[in-house]
């Protein structure tokens, strides 16, 4: 077991380096550079310009060169311009001389500087992760539960009535990606002129105008029931339907076990077969399967927060990438790729560690 | 003129039938739910005599109601789009106006169900899939979108307007709302209102389908040939190749899709020529496909082979310069009068972006299947007979996993079509104007709480499409499970 988990660790990790070195390599193709230089000086900058713009910020040394400074295995880039004045990457140039650092980057704890936010990448990304984790919560805490009885109730008895009514649901809710789902639920609940709103507040049900937010921009200081119910309902009714489903087909191979047929012909009552003896076999896959669905929920999140202006980790995303924002851009990558990645081994081991009929060689 | 209602004049009469069937629907669907979890369904009576019978109870009584509930509410359905078909939105509005121009469409899956009906006996699965239900809708709901697309994209059938123009005093308005200054060779009306641009959202809509219906299945296609093409040999071979090949494709598997859009798919990107090269990378895999599945089989008979090969792979590989070679990016190999085409470059990046996207899944699963399959018995038999090993995999272990691609195929070409509105969402690859689904509902949410006319069509038949192809894949899992 242990040596299973350092190899996952050792190919997580050169995984996780491969990946950054790919965006890393993206984002610093020369057409980026230029507009990068363009918009940092000014839009009207000729090519020798931006060239003598990138030249001391250490943008034109070699692709690999400037990959280890950012990991922090590199010297950092230090330039003395004509009038004496020393500038680095890794400090400022009214830092004194004995205090100045050669290395800085990943490995040192240093991300790097927002372009666009002017701001500490390490503490953005921090602070945004935290909003996010807050809206991830609130979607696992709905969404699991959820699924799993969706998935139980349909496969307890296969080809049922209930079984068909739910596992359309569960077909209907995996067909319907959060942009349309986040754009439906905001014309039906969150729209002053359209939909469930306008009739309830004629009737006097809600103090409003509208039932619920279109907007959570507010939700990420003060959650309230009115502005995050629909970020929240939105991601989590597309991750639904998928768990659901695999939930079922892991219950529907159980409930046809031998060991089940024996509860049954001994006389145990339906429900405690399905409580006591089905459900612990049951919910072995579907673990496997919520801990891969994470990643996949991270996509819903840069949607959903994006649709709903909810200032996270998926709309800081948006923003980096639009805005070629590199070190932003670099940052953002690692933190999903190394959630990617532990999900990954979480489901690995998990798997190995709820289910004693697998045994790792 | 006034503007339509939604189901004009015959609607009066018609309605209150159609509200009431639809609400005693919904009503006897709960009941059943409630009463299938509350009761233990049919069971089986023994009679006096000794025979048996299966006794509904109160569930099969709710069942059996909910059923002709159900037809009762389609035929009404049915009964709408006829009479709009035939009458057109004089008498039964906006309903009646979007029938009738969707006539052709009603037509061509009228033909298409009646002939695979009739034959399905000798349609192999494709047959079969008339015996499910659940497969049925789904193929009627894709080929809806399929008919729709490529009538409105190739005859310009289906819509009432140009899918680019502004009329002026039509910027958001309702839908059903009669044209400002309409001329009589024009349609009337915007059946489905304007947009923020005053261009007619009913006829951007089945634009739009014409965007998914051709770049969506053809990047699934291309998606798994690249797939297979890397995934059979890599569960075939096993070893080395495969460790190499299933790292790269977790790689890619661990980025998130958006992040990679957004890399890929930006201008910046796009003039350094990387989508261009791994078009001409991604794309050469189907010619290797063909090449090696035609090779492997009739390499035994050179005087047929050789002039098979030529042809064939002389016109697909005249048809890969024409689609990876393009006039002022980095790939022009082709000069210019031997090019058939040029594919826009936003649709290429678009394109190129997506089967990249879709093709290392593909390759897991093929992988999987392979492993599994290489095990049986007509494998060791062939490997007997010294067959080689390409001969092996795509003409002994590829046909025998025909079923769960064929299903994976269905699903994968409804992700895709996410995947493009997901594109569309954030405004990437595709132009502002572009009247494709994504693109729409993009420009569509900046006023969504006052407008949502403009934006529910298109979010709602992206669901609908989607929905079909899983309705479609589910019909064919049943279907082949059952040989």
């Amino acid at each position: 077991m242990g040596i299973f988990i350092l190899r996952q660790l050792g190919v997580m990790l050169l995984t996780a380096l491969c990946l950054t070195f790919i965006v890393f390599f993206l984002t610093n193709l020369y057409p980026n550079l230029e507009k990068l230089a363009k918009t940092q000086g000014n839009f009207r900058m000729s090519e020798e310009e931006v060239q003598s713009w990138l030249e001391p910020r250490g943008y034109t040394d070699p692709m690999l060169v400037k990959y280890g400074r950012w990991l922090g295995v590199v010297p950092g880039w230090i330039n003395e311009d004509a009038e004496g004045k020393v500038t680095g990457k890794c400090f400022k140039s009214d830092t004194a001389v004995d205090d100045r650092r050669t290395f800085c980057g990943v490995l040192q704890g240093d991300w790097g500087f927002s372009l666009v936010f002017k701001d500490d990448v390490g503490g953005l990304v921090a602070t945004r992760l935290g909003a996010t984790g807050k809206l991830m919560g609130f979607v696992l805490l709905l969404m699991v539960p959820l699924s799993l009885i969706v998935g139980v109730l349909a496969g307890m008895r296969e080809g049922s009535g209930l079984d068909r009514s739910l596992s359309t649901f569960s077909i209907a809710t995996t067909a319907t990606p959060e942009y349309v789902s986040g754009v439906v639920f905001i014309a039906l609940l969150a729209s002053s002129k359209f939909g469930l709103s306008p009739l309830l507040a004629e009737w006097g049900w809600i103090d409003g105008k509208t039932l619920f937010s279109g907007s959570a921009t507010k939700a990420v200081e003060d959650a309230t029931f009115a502005n995050f119910t629909l970020p929240v309902l939105t991601i989590a009714l597309y991750g639904m339907g998928y768990i659901a489903r695999m939930t079922r087909a892991s219950m529907t191979e159980v409930m046809t076990a031998q060991y089940i047929r024996t509860a049954r012909l001994k006389g145990v009552s339906f429900g405690n077969i399905v409580m006591k003896h089905a459900l612990r076999n049951a919910l072995i896959a579907p673990f496997t399967v919520i801990m891969l669905q994470i990643p996949w929920l991270l996509n819903g999140v840069v949607i959903v927060e994006t649709l709903f202006n909810y200032k996270g980790f998926g709309w800081l995303l948006v923003q980096a990438a639009g805005n070629n924002d590199i070190e932003l851009l670099l940052a953002v990558s690692v933190v999903s790729v190394v959630v990617v990645l532990i999900t990954q081994l979480i489901s690995d081991i998990g798997y190995v560690f709820l289910n004693p009929r697998i045994r790792i060689s | 003129m006034e503007p339509l209602t939604w189901t004009g004049d015959v609607g009066v009469f018609l309605d209150p039938i159609a509200y009431t069937l639809a609400i005693l629907f919904i009503i006897a669907v709960a009941v059943q739910i409630v009463l299938s979890v509350m009761t233990s369904g049919a069971r089986v009576v023994t009679n006096p005599d000794g025979t048996l019978s299966s006794a509904g109870g109160p569930y099969g009584t709710a069942a059996l109601t909910t059923r002709y509930l159900g037809m009762a509410f389609g035929a009404m359905i049915l009964v709408y789009l006829l009479i709009g078909a035939v009458a057109g939105p004089a008498t039964l509005g906006i309903v009646g106006g979007i029938s009738q121009q969707l006539t052709p469409v009603w037509i061509a899956l009228i033909v298409t169900f009646f002939v695979s009906i009739r034959y399905k006996r000798r349609l192999g699965l494709y047959g079969k899939l008339f015996d499910s239900n659940v497969g049925m809708i789904g193929f009627a709901l894709v080929m809806f979108w399929v008919f729709a697309g490529v009538m409105a994209g190739l005859f310009d059938w289906v819509t009432t307007h140009d899918s680019l123009s502004q009329v002026s005093g039509m910027k958001n308005k309702g839908p059903g709302t009669p044209l400002y200054g309409a001329e009589d060779s024009e349609y009337s009306w915007y059946l489905l209102g304007g947009d923020n641009l005053a261009r007619d959202v009913f006829s951007r809509l089945f634009k739009g389908a014409w965007v998914v219906v051709q770049i969506a299945p053809l990047a699934t296609l291309f998606a798994f040939m690249v797939g297979i093409t890397l995934g059979l040999p890599a569960g075939y071979y096993g070893g080395r190749l495969d460790i190499i090949l299933s790292f790269l494709a977790n790689l890619i598997l661990a980025f998130p899709v958006i992040l990679l859009f957004y890399l890929l798919v930006t201008p910046e990107i796009t003039a350094t020529g990387i989508p261009n090269y791994m078009a001409t990378v991604l794309f050469i895999f189907p010619l290797v496909f063909i090449g090696v599945l035609l090779n492997a089989r009739y390499y035994t008979q050179p005087s047929f082979r050789t002039p098979l090969l030529i042809v064939v792979l002389g016109t697909l590989g005249w048809i890969y310069l024409s689609l990876i070679s393009d006039a002022g990016t980095k790939v022009a190999v082709l000069p210019e009068t031997l090019d058939l085409f040029d594919i826009d470059s936003g649709i290429l990046v678009v394109f190129v972006s997506v089967v990249f996207v879709n093709a290392p899944t593909v390759f897991r699963i093929v992988r999987g299947l392979a492993l599994d399959i290489k095990t049986r018995d007509y494998v060791a038999a062939a490997q007997t007979r010294g067959e080689g090993p390409w001969y092996i995999m795509l003409w002994e272990i590829l046909p025998n996993a025909r079923g769960p691609l064929i299903v994976d195929f269905c699903l994968r070409i409804g992700y895709t079509t996410i995947l493009l509105g997901t594109l569309g969402f954030f405004g990437l690859g595709l132009e502002s104007e572009s009247p494709d689904w994504g693109t729409t509902i993009n420009t569509g949410r900046q006023l969504i709480r006052a407008y949502v006319h403009p934006l529910l069509p298109p979010a709602l038949s992206l669901m609908t499409l989607v929905l079909g192809l899983n309705l479609l894949a589910d019909g064919l899992r049943e279907e082949s499970l059952k040989d």
